[in-house]
């Protein structure tokens, strides 16, 4: 669906995105993680068409992609959310749904059908300016949607939303997936990454540190923990313990055979297992390990 | 293309449906009008009647200073013995004292004003033009010529006209100069106006972040010029309908006015000899300026402003729109950049000022072919006439910078509208320019 190659932009003095690459399948909800300034916005502004890389190629639906060809397949939702304060509500959508290539009636059916949809026919009339900031967040998803993008770019698209919004706004990206939409998602919120996301990458400093699918990503960082909760002490296994509070325990092994050791030990012992699981790292705790360590590498290296 | 068209009709819609458009448009003409009536009416009223006392002590003034005069009384009298000047005036009520002293040796020794607060300008002159046009007399009395040949020497002055060498047609140099003033002038509010209405638009789309969205769907360029043609429209329409309230004015003004409505159903104006007769007896003066308006090319003249009036303003939209894509939300900081594109407009008006005075001067004929200054200096000249070279000329250099300007402004707006935080440098401006 999407495939980029090699993406270089330079601003000024600074390489906002240096050498990224990565490619998303048809239907996928791709996460865009990094921290403030990793050069998030310069990548998506490359994938929409807005700028130009100063090197490197985008491939989309198999051909280069250019602007006046593709920008109807694509749907942009900035992380700076933009509107007309002064146009009324209806005006904006059918303006913004028209320059996305819909004619006069197919934009009014789509518009109507999304304020249907989302419980916003009664704003019709209303300016912008009147909206409070989540009305107008999910105003934007809309016009960002309502063209039926193949490819649907979402620039923190939660920031603001109270949860109950962002329940709907979340349930409708899934269903866009569903339906065969691509979907890159661009935060650096982990927890809503976790939920949404099936393939990540990270990027810091506008290099690419890591990048896969949330589950092996996961698999990879895993410190093969795990948390045993029992109702008596846990005898002779010292070697294993890394920490303990009360009868709750963080073990750590190697692998599975100390594993089914240590649990074989306590049936034998007639210990009640109240829980057992592996700890996987959440996303968050990669990211922070990640981050902190390529900047530490960085420091290393000058 | 479909697109541009898009961004025109909404950049259009949305100002000309907006309460304020109305209002400009059909207030600010009353406006201007009501202004420049309270100012002729304060004018008018400052210019009270004042009264003078001549006290002549030659005795030779007496009963000579014109009388008729629109703004100044005039008696003669003589204080009472031991009476200050001032309760003089005040026992007269009035407020200007002349006091002529006695001539010395047959000629006239000093003459001085009186006033509370100072003599006003017009007031001096205009007691010592009447001393002078009745010593002038006295003079000419002595020398022994008739008061027959004395009056015909007074009235005589001569009769200049001035004629054009192109079509040999009388012309008048003062509605020329008010036409080249008047029309350069509006040029020059027109570019400011519309300029900076883009200028705020471009800021507008900018801080708002909507330009984002805008251009992920459409060129930069298309988003510029869609703005650009769409406040020009607005314009255009804002002109449309000034110049038929105009009209409509002047036609309401015919059928309320019974005298114009006479005149204009009159024999004298229906029979075209007696018209020609009527004209020939109109007032000398009158007649060359009816004559310069009739016998200008107004068609040309239309035409000539309609064309300076799209390259100037688009000349100048294109700057105004790349120095808002610069602006990020400090006015103060428009404002400095604004600064750079209003100095050539200031530069044409100062041109302009001097274009009236002798409009084939080399400066004013550089200013009507520069690009950006011929829309308001090339505006001044045209009543007086403009060799056909250099109008062709000055529109080809128009045309080319506009295209130019179009190209240079484009290239910064296109990275500046996605610019936040620090402002640019003029060189890394120039780089943008450069590299893109």
């Amino acid at each position: 669906m999407l495939q980029l190659n090699h993406l270089v932009k330079t601003y000024a003095t600074q390489k906002a995105v240096d050498d990224i690459s990565f490619s998303v399948k048809k239907g996928c909800i791709f996460g865009l993680l990094g921290p403030n300034g990793a050069g998030k916005s310069s990548l998506l502004r490359m994938v929409t068409g807005i700028t130009m890389p100063d090197s490197g190629d985008i491939i989309f639906n198999n051909e280069p992609f250019v602007l006046s060809k593709h920008s109807e397949l694509i749907g942009y939702m900035p992380e700076e959310r933009g509107l007309y304060k002064k146009m009324k509500i209806n005006e904006q959508a059918m303006y913004l749904a028209q320059l996305k290539g819909l004619s006069k009636s197919e934009a009014h059916a789509k518009i109507n059908y999304w304020f249907k949809r989302l419980n916003m026919q009664n704003w019709e009339n209303k300016k912008v300016e009147d909206l409070s900031k989540g009305m107008s967040q999910k105003l934007q998803f809309v016009l960002t949607v309502v063209h039926d993008p193949k490819l649907l770019i979402l620039d923190e698209p939660f920031s603001g939303l109270d949860p109950l919004n962002s329940e709907i706004i979340k349930n409708e990206i899934f269903e866009l997936a569903k339906n065969g939409s691509t979907i890159i998602f661009s935060t650096h919120r982990m927890e809503q990454v976790e939920e949404i996301c099936e393939e990540i990458i990270l990027i810091n400093k506008g290099k690419s540190i890591l990048q896969g699918d949330v589950k092996s990503i996961k698999e990879q960082f895993k410190l093969n923990h795990y948390k045993l909760e029992i109702n008596n002490d846990l005898i002779g296994y010292d070697q294993h313990i890394v920490s303990k509070n009360g009868n709750e325990y963080i073990l750590h092994f190697n692998n599975q055979h100390e594993v089914n050791a240590v649990l074989n030990y306590c049936i034998q012992q007639e210990i009640k297992i109240t829980s057992f699981q592996e700890i996987l790292p959440s996303l968050n705790e990669i990211f922070i390990s990640q981050v902190e360590g390529s900047a530490a590498r960085q420091f290393s290296n000058n | 293309m479909n697109k541009t068209w898009l961004i025109i009709k909404r950049e259009y819609w949305t100002r000309v449906k907006k309460k304020t458009f109305l209002i400009t448009t059909l207030f600010l003409p009353i406006l201007v009008a009501g202004l420049i009536a309270l100012v002729s009416y304060l004018a008018a009223k400052s210019e009270q009647k004042q009264f003078i006392i001549i006290q002549d002590e030659s005795g030779f003034f007496i009963n000579k200073v014109d009388s008729t005069d629109e703004f100044y009384t005039t008696i003669y009298s003589q204080p009472n013995i031991n009476e200050s000047k001032k309760d003089f005036l005040e026992r007269n009520n009035a407020d200007i004292l002349v006091r002529i002293f006695p001539f010395k040796n047959n000629q006239p020794d000093s003459v001085i004003i009186y006033k509370e607060g100072g003599v006003s300008l017009s007031a001096k002159s205009f007691i010592s033009n009447e001393l002078d046009k009745i010593y002038q007399v006295k003079q000419m009395q002595d020398a022994g010529i008739n008061m027959i040949q004395i009056d015909s020497i007074n009235n005589s002055t001569m009769g200049i006209k001035s004629y054009d060498l192109e079509n040999n047609k009388e012309t008048s140099s003062e509605i020329a100069m008010a036409m080249g003033y008047g029309m350069g002038f509006l040029m020059y509010i027109i570019i400011f106006i519309y300029g900076a209405g883009v200028m705020r638009g471009v800021m507008e789309e900018k801080t708002n972040r909507i330009a984002e969205v805008i251009i992920s769907s459409v060129k930069p360029f298309q988003l510029m010029m869609g703005k650009i043609l769409g406040i020009g429209l607005v314009g255009l329409t804002q002109f449309i309908i000034w110049l038929s309230l105009m009209g409509f004015m002047f036609l309401i003004s015919l059928i309320v006015s019974p005298e114009m409505n006479a005149a204009m159903h009159s024999p004298v104006l229906q029979n075209p000899e007696m018209q020609e007769e009527a004209l020939k007896q109109m007032n000398g003066e009158f007649n060359p300026m009816i004559q310069t308006l009739l016998h200008q090319n107004w068609g040309f003249i239309i035409g000539a402003f309609l064309f300076y009036f799209l390259g100037g303003y688009f000349i100048y939209a294109a700057m105004f729109a790349a120095v808002g894509s610069l602006v990020n939300e400090d006015p103060q900081e428009a404002q400095q950049l604004t600064l750079p594109v209003s100095l050539p407009i200031i530069f044409g008006i100062i041109i302009l000022q001097a274009t009236i005075k002798d409009p084939n001067s080399p400066l004013a004929v550089f200013g009507s072919l520069f690009p950006l200054t011929s829309p308001i200096v090339m505006l001044g000249r045209i009543p007086y006439g403009v060799p056909t070279w250099q109008i062709i000329s000055s529109m080809l250099l128009l045309m080319g910078g506009f295209v130019l300007m179009t190209w240079i402004s484009a290239k910064i707006y296109r990275t500046g509208i996605l610019m936040y935080g620090k402002k640019p440098t003029f060189k890394e401006i120039i780089k943008w320019v450069k590299n893109s």
